[in-house]
């Protein structure tokens, strides 16, 4: 029995949010006393893998199927349970993105497994158990799940476990075929287009993030937000009503009804601070607001705050960075 | 084309939440419950393709218990024709799943929508487990969908951008925004409601793989710290001096 972890790389690198996964996983065998074995999917590099022992990852699986590079649910599905199935998994361990937690639902079907997503904390297995935190009620609420099945796979969200780095340690990249045949390709992408993102960084992975609301008064000032994030090497987002009028792209929206983040600072520019928005936010560590109505239900929310113009402020606190850095 | 749409009773996205005194289950008393916001998208896809195809039928679908019967009239007042209540508390997504599948085989749906995940369990998981259960694609989170004919493209939101992915039907796919603007039912449209076909059927499957233990409410914020606007370098300072997090 081992623990199976599911690592995405884009560009020859592994993403931020799959070493968290892997020092996840690595954590899980070691309760369990046995190992943690990866796979990775996406365009990898051989030396970028052999890296994952510093997460605590013993060996690394990579399929070089060139067609793997993209995402392709059903041959991803059947790569993940060919290798659950050659290395004995009984658990399989993956990121809470669009990419893992779309996996992992498939998996859990085929390998009759307990499936928990949007994980945040490392299980507790005392008493016979196995019982995981995870968000839940849009971040209103945790529920900590028993997973009662033999096999049990978990999606980690991102941002809730801190990557271990052991300067030095190497994982054995060994070569895997999974044998998948064309019919695993058959829901391809017939194309994938990136977005720019602000900085080159990108939101959901990101560690900090700024936010511009409806008082950032219209898109020719987004100037404010984007030198703050870059001073900070920060991602970028936007509230719903922003993205509404398009301001802001789509990908940008976070609440609700967009996209969920948990990075360590979020720091909103004239956002009111509506429950819907929050939704999206409220998991982040250290949560600042700047609007110049001190009556914004924001505040109630935030660690720190300043009531004023953010037309004032952002270019001081861009400039504070600059002196800082 | 025969559309089924599958939604879920959920607190109202302003609900304060809270639990039983022994953690196990959420508080329902004085909530309001809503269509899950992310189905609506769902729902009102499928009314759109149906109006430009000029032909076909919108089937709504919920796994409840009868306190679900009031959102379930509300989706047929914004335009589905008719309704399946399997009627059983949701255990878990597997649970839910399996109810799903096997109404979608039942009556052979061409195109199985919902939304992107439930605002109470925030799972993103059903969609994919009925795809499996049923032996066809999923696409999720779709923020496009069209169909010409049997073949369905669709704009698949991926970290950092989109896939454009073709399909045909049968096919599972999950909603979000901006595929479509949700429609709020007006008043013709709640009067057609009312006699619209409800139909409740048992649920059927295995039993859950999980099982809720206990709830908790995140640790309450310390409270808001307030720096002076004069002096807003100061934050930058607290952020990595204090926070520790620049």
């Amino acid at each position: 029995m081992s623990v199976l972890v599911v690592v995405e790389c884009d560009k020859g690198e592994v993403k931020k949010s799959s070493l968290e996964v892997a020092t996840y996983g690595a954590q899980v065998a070691a309760q369990l006393g046995t190992t943690a074995t990866a796979i990775a999917v996406g365009e990898a590099s051989e030396a970028s893998l052999a890296k994952l022992g510093e997460q605590g990852i013993a060996k690394v699986l990579y399929d070089r199927e060139p067609r793997l590079k993209d995402f392709v649910n059903n041959a991803y599905t059947k790569l993940i349970a060919t290798a659950a199935g050659q290395e004995q998994a009984k658990i399989i361990v993956l990121a809470n993105s669009n990419i893992g937690a779309a996996v992992g639902s498939r998996l859990s079907v085929r390998l009759r497994a307990s499936l928990a997503t949007n994980v945040v904390e490392l299980p507790k297995t005392d008493g016979g158990r196995f019982v995981v935190k995870r968000g839940a009620f849009s971040g209103k609420a945790f529920s900590d799940v028993v997973l009662s099945g033999e096999r049990k796979i978990i999606a980690v969200k991102k941002n809730s476990i801190e990557a271990q780095h052991d300067a030095g340690k190497t994982a054995e990249v060994a070569a895997f075929a999974a044998q998948l045949a064309d019919a695993d390709f058959a829901d391809a992408p017939q194309q994938v287009v990136m977005q720019e993102q602000t900085g080159g960084v990108l939101l959901p992975e990101a560690e900090l993030v700024v936010s511009g609301g409806r008082g950032m008064k219209g898109p020719e000032n987004w100037h404010l937000i984007e030198d703050l994030a870059k001073a900070l090497h920060a991602g970028t987002a936007c509230s719903k009503p922003v993205s509404d009028v398009d301001w802001r792209p789509h990908h940008e929206h976070v609440g609700q009804t967009g996209i969920t983040i948990s990075p360590n600072l979020y720091i909103a520019c004239g956002i009111s601070g509506a429950i819907q928005h929050l939704a999206g936010v409220n998991s982040s560590k250290v949560i600042v607001v700047i609007n110049k109505d001190p009556e914004a239900p924001f505040f109630k929310a935030a660690d720190y705050g300043i009531v004023g113009d953010v037309f004032d402020v952002l270019p001081k606190l861009t400039a504070a960075v600059k002196a800082l850095n | 084309m025969k559309f089924l749409v599958c939604i879920s009773n959920v607190p109202d996205t302003t609900t304060k939440i809270s639990f039983t005194p022994d953690n196990k289950e959420f508080n329902k008393a004085g909530v309001q419950f809503v269509i899950n916001p992310w189905d609506e998208y769902a729902l009102t896809r499928a009314i759109e393709l149906k109006e430009a195809a000029g032909s076909g039928t919108v089937t709504v679908l919920n796994v409840g218990e009868a306190d679900t019967e009031p959102n379930i009239r509300k989706a047929l007042a914004i335009g589905a024709d008719d309704a399946i209540r399997v009627n059983a508390a949701p255990q878990d997504a597997y649970f839910v799943a399996e109810q799903i599948a096997a109404v979608a085989k039942e009556g052979a749906y061409d195109v199985i929508l919902m939304g992107k995940e439930s605002i109470d369990y925030n799972g993103f998981q059903v969609h994919g487990m009925v795809g499996v259960l049923l032996g066809i694609p999923t696409v999720a989170p779709a923020m496009k969908l069209d169909l010409a004919g049997n073949t369905a493209t669709l704009e698949r939101e991926i970290e950092g951008g989109k896939e454009i992915v073709q399909v045909n039907t049968p096919f599972v796919a999950s909603c979000q925004q901006p595929m479509c603007e949700p429609r709020i039912p007006n008043m013709r449209g709640i009067m057609t409601a009312r006699t619209k076909p409800l139909k409740v059927v048992p649920a059927v499957g295995e039993p859950a793989r999980t099982q809720v233990a206990e709830f908790a409410l995140p640790p309450k914020k310390q409270g808001v710290k307030l720096i002076d606007a004069e002096n807003a370098g100061e934050l930058i300072k607290l952020l990595r001096n204090e926070a520790k997090v620049i």
